[in-house]
């Protein structure tokens, strides 16, 4: 079997965020998110919950793009995925447009919200999600553009803004890791700014560094994220990505 | 009722709430009546799909109040992304769940629902209208979503009966039950009007969702929701919908497509929807 390439690396490093949430509605948004929930769920956190993305929540693992042929175990129509939300069982990986230092994400729209210069999805869920339940951000291309040092608006919240709206925004928010093609990340404890937890192989902390629009928090020592096991591998392989979709967001 | 018969029933200006989600079980004939009408200046309430591009294009909307609008299988909405960025509508951006507090306050007949949702977001820096309200047990501020009241609400459902018993037999009810109770009147459109007792021959009564005590009239729409999906009777009509895009991104395909498929009655949309051969491409 040939060595995991870059794709492999980062379905590992999203599946990790995952790792210890046990008994939670796992909510991956992008390919390689999904990928690593599903591998997550099969490997070391199997009471994880996912849904079709649809209104079901169903067991068993499935490729990507395909139908799945596991159990239903639940119903969860959109207006009892906001009941999740705000009771809190659940953990998000958004892609955001825009991320700052301090986590504010934008998915929103590029320039002024008035008259846009790009206008993206809208708000969707961000900012319930970023003050209700764990959330993490999946960035596929790293870049200063990307990671900002201010985002043109605020649809997951980041935690300078939730201390400035109050104890009722920061009483339920967790922001919890950033994966992206180039590195994990999550938040320093102290001074709530984005940490670099680990290089991917192949990747040096100046390439990072030079990648992002903000100064980060960087340890002495930073570790390098690790490699699937061989198991994993054939998992994203054979099982739940065959035909290669997750170069759809990381080029091999 | 017809399509038109509905139309006539709305003025210019009406605050109108349209059901489905996304490009999933849109009232898109009750749309493409709207799209042939003299109706504008709307306030349009939506989970938005391509119903609200559509509106936008035809200049009919005048604000929109969304969380979000997206054709699911292609992420954005061209018609909608154009209207956004030439600064033709106002608009009022919630986190989607708020959007249903919002209804779920108008339809309980009370001023506001207390979220979290929003709090340290674009939510309260661009909707200056917004209020905050302190917890009368506690102290935590939270916000205080208004009542989103529509005068009219439109929805596509698979089933009704004549009186306005609705149902949907795909996996989610999305929020039109939501949108019809907040809603002064709200119009049905449906697959195939059937009797009664059909309804809850085929499926569970919670299926039927919708009770006529909410419902104004009803409209049989054969292939009402196309090209969003209304499963089971059809999915997604991803090729149409992929003709869509590509026309909306230019001005010259867009007045062709409008031309085809939009500018008759519904009937002229169905018959040269029906005329496509499976496969093909729309423009």
């Amino acid at each position: 079997m040939t060595a995991a390439d870059r794709s492999e690396v980062c379905v590992i490093a999203c599946a990790e965020a995952f790792r210890g949430n046990g008994e939670i509605l796992a909510a991956p948004i992008g390919i390689i998110p999904t990928i690593a929930v599903r591998l997550a769920r099969h490997t070391f956190e199997p009471r994880l919950l996912v849904t079709d993305g649809e209104a079901y929540i169903v067991r068993g693992t499935w490729a990507v793009g395909s139908v799945p042929e596991g159990a239903v175990e639940s119903w969860l129509p959109y207006r009892s995925v906001f009941d999740v939300v705000w009771r809190g069982n659940r953990h998000v990986m958004m892609t955001p447009s825009q991320i700052d230092a301090f986590g504010n994400a934008n998915i929103s729209a590029i320039g002024s919200h008035a008259r846009p210069k790009a206008q993206l999805l809208g708000v969707r869920g961000a900012p319930g999600n970023t003050v209700c339940h764990p959330t993490s951000y999946w960035v596929p291309r790293h870049a200063t553009r990307v990671f900002t040092p201010k985002v043109d608006m605020v649809s997951g919240v980041g935690y300078d803004n939730a201390v400035k709206a109050g104890p009722a925004a920061t009483r339920y928010q967790q922001l919890w890791r950033v994966v992206s093609n180039l590195a994990s990340f999550d938040w320093d404890p102290g001074s709530h700014r984005l940490r670099l937890l680990s290089v991917h192989p192949g990747v040096n902390v100046d390439q990072v560094v030079q990648a992002t629009g903000f100064d980060l928090v960087i340890p002495d020592d930073v570790p390098v994220t690790r490699e699937p096991t061989t198991e994993e591998l054939q998992l994203i392989r054979d099982v739940i990505d065959p035909h290669g979709a997750r170069y759809r967001e990381v080029p091999a | 009722m017809t399509e038109e018969d509905v139309v006539g029933r709305l003025r210019p200006g009406m605050t109108i709430g349209i059901g489905g989600w996304g490009s999933r079980r849109k009232p898109m004939s009750l749309v493409r009546a709207i799209l042939r009408s003299g109706l504008t200046g709307l306030t349009v309430v939506s989970y938005g799909g391509p119903d609200v591009g559509l509106l936008c294009a035809a200049g009919k909307v005048k604000k929109l109040v969304f969380g979000f609008v997206s054709l699911d299988s292609i992420p954005l909405d061209p018609l909608f992304r154009a209207a956004r960025q030439q600064g033709r509508i106002e608009v009022a951006e919630y986190d989607e769940g708020m959007v249903q507090l919002g209804l779920y306050a108008a339809a309980t007949r009370v001023p506001f629902l207390p979220t979290r949702a929003g709090l340290g977001s674009l939510v309260v820096d661009t909707n200056p209208g917004l209020r905050m309200v302190v917890d009368p047990y506690g102290g935590e501020e939270l916000i205080a979503m208004p009542a989103l009241k529509l005068d009219a609400a439109l929805v596509h459902m698979n089933r009704a009966d004549e009186q306005g018993n609705a149902q949907f037999l795909g996996p989610d009810p999305y929020f039109d039950d939501l949108m019809c109770a907040a809603a002064d009147e709200a119009y049905v459109s449906c697959e195939q009007i059937v009797p009664t007792e059909e309804l809850t021959k085929v499926a569970h009564p919670v299926t039927v969702r919708i009770s006529r005590m909410l419902v104004t009239g009803v409209i049989e729409a054969p292939n009402g929701a196309h090209f969003t999906s209304c499963v089971p009777d059809y999915g997604r009509d991803e090729a149409f919908q992929r003709a869509y895009v590509e026309a909306a991104g230019e001005p010259g395909r867009w007045a062709a497509f409008s031309r085809r498929f939009l500018e008759g009655s519904e009937a002229d949309y169905q018959r040269a929807v029906a005329a496509l051969p499976s496969g093909r491409e729309a423009s």
